[in-house]
């Protein structure tokens, strides 16, 4: 039976997104907030709203118990945790099924399995999922260095497991040129870190962020709704994502997608669900980890595939089965996300501050995804993105036009945003030509905006 | 005067009254949006007070560290 009410356990565009789904499928929503958020947009959306704390997020959004109260005296039957906030907190997923609630993702002991990075690779390594070799061995000497290396094969890299910022860690490319480094690398890094503990993993040349999305129902079927490529990122965090990636192959499409189902069945995985892989240049891909959730980066996929994460969720969650099969699916066109967040251009720092005017772009193939209007307070309580703007079009060429032309057109006043970044990286030739990786920001953007 | 460039709480006060400091030296780590902000003295010299503690959640342009 599906769902008559719906508590959203988030805020801003992700709470905004599920409502919207909520209300097109007749489920009632239940929104909470903040005190820093009373007159929120997703508040405004839901048809009910619960105060559930003061506005830093460790009184509010990650208050579990006020949480699950309100979804109690509202009488919803489901919670949709969106992302982040408690999304992969598996004590939440247990909290909400022992209140007699759904939880809408996977089971709470998914959850906790694929959030420990060892138990994941180990998980992974059993359903013959390719891992990143050698990454949890810490060695004791050159010469095992040399014996582990060998079986990797090299080029690797060789790593102080306390390390940061480079030091301690170099490219090696055969047992010499290893013996030489080990022991130098080894003292650097006992007196820069006061640990001189070294492993080696095999080395990623120029890497791709590319994950695969996954639904799974609770009767053993999983699909794959192909890959995203999410390559350009500043301090480790996505700023640009397209489906499908302009660099793997079919061929390799369809080996990561397999892998990708593999993973989710091998796990019991329930929910929709994502693979993130790191790709090298000859297109060998590597588990990084599982995300347990829906993406901030998941409008793309729906727009190359024509189908609704968010109500596929619901669907799951309330025990119907996928009626849709892999061989059913194609892609149509492309698409591409930028994420806009309250920061400066330059150092990427926050900037919080009252939007005094706020203007969209409007032509065609333009989605929207935001959680603030004009005069809206964007407070330094929360994640700074504010909002996505996702084109679409026939071709990435087509995509990549209509992105310009819309950032173009995006107007943000009253606070820093990252528009003048990211109207830069959507214009670069190397963006482009599709060459996207995860070094883009450092080795393109940084250095031409220094140029200026 | 060190001044808040941006709203947020106050993290970790890195300096007490009394120490000396160097232009560029990080005095306090401000928290903002979920990350990290470092606040660096402007020039060097002695700490004569510092205005906020721990926790303190401080509005854009509010005072921080005072230095001669």
């Amino acid at each position: 039976m599906m769902f008559q009410k719906v508590l959203i356990a988030n805020r801003g565009e992700i709470a905004r997104r599920i409502i919207r789904t909520c209300k097109r499928l007749g489920i009632q929503t239940v929104a909470v907030y903040s005190t820093a958020d009373a007159d929120n947009l997703h508040v405004r959306d839901a048809d009910e709203r619960y105060f559930i704390g003061e506005s830093p997020v460790n009184q509010s959004y990650l208050n579990i118990e006020a949480i699950i109260a309100a979804a109690k005296e509202s009488g919803a039957e489901a919670i949709h945790p969106g992302y982040v906030l408690l999304s992969e907190n598996a004590h939440f997923a247990t909290a909400v099924e022992a209140a007699g609630l759904v939880f809408i993702g996977p089971t709470s002991a998914v959850i906790e399995a694929m959030g420990s990075k060892l138990e994941a690779r180990k998980r992974m390594e059993a359903a013959d999922v390719p891992i990143i070799e050698g990454v949890n061995d810490a060695l004791a000497s050159a010469t095992e260095a040399a014996r582990v290396a060998q079986q990797i094969g090299y080029p690797v890299m060789l790593k102080a497991s306390a390390g940061g910022g480079g030091i301690g860690m170099q490219v090696v490319h055969d047992e010499a040129e290893l013996l030489k480094a080990f022991e130098g690398n080894q003292k650097r890094a006992a007196s820069f870190f006061g640990d001189g503990t070294m492993f080696v993993e095999k080395f990623i040349a120029e890497p791709h962020h590319i994950e695969v999305q996954v639904l799974a129902d609770k009767h053993g079927h999983v699909i794959p709704i192909f890959e995203r490529e999410c390559s350009i990122q500043r301090r480790n965090q996505k700023v640009v994502e397209e489906a499908t990636s302009p660099f793997i192959s079919d061929t390799t499409r369809e080996k990561m997608l397999d892998a990708a189902v593999a993973a989710a069945s091998s796990i019991g995985y329930t929910n929709a669900g994502t693979i993130e892989f790191l790709v090298d240049k000859h297109e060998q891909f590597y588990f990084l980890e599982m995300n347990t959730r829906l993406q901030v980066e998941h409008p793309v996929t729906e727009e190359i595939s024509g189908l609704d994460l968010v109500e596929w969720q619901l669907k799951i969650a309330a025990g119907e089965p996928l009626t849709i099969q892999r061989n059913q699916l194609s892609v149509h066109g492309h698409a591409i996300e930028v994420r806009i967040y309250a920061e400066d251009s330059l150092r990427f720092f926050p900037s919080p501050g009252t939007i005094t005017k706020l203007v969209l772009p409007k032509q065609e193939g333009i989605r929207h995804e935001i959680g603030v209007e004009q005069g809206s307070v964007v407070t330094p309580f929360y994640d700074p993105m504010i909002a996505k703007l996702i084109t679409t079009g026939a071709t990435r060429d087509e995509a990549v036009t209509r992105m310009q032309e819309a950032l173009a057109t995006y107007e943000i006043e009253g606070i820093k945003t990252n528009i003048p970044m990211l109207r830069d990286v959507v214009a670069h030739p190397e963006f482009i030509a599709g060459r996207t990786t995860t070094r883009f920001v450092e080795q393109y953007y940084l250095p031409q905006v220094a140029k200026k | 005067m060190i001044k808040a460039e941006m709203a947020g709480t106050v993290w970790k006060v890195l300096v007490k009254e009394g120490d000396s400091v160097e232009e560029g030296q990080e005095v306090m780590i401000l928290e903002s949006m979920k990350m990290e902000i470092p606040v660096e003295a402007e020039e060097a010299g002695v700490v004569k007070r510092v205005i906020v503690n721990e926790g303190d959640f401080i509005d854009v342009d509010a005072d921080l560290v005072e230095i001669e």
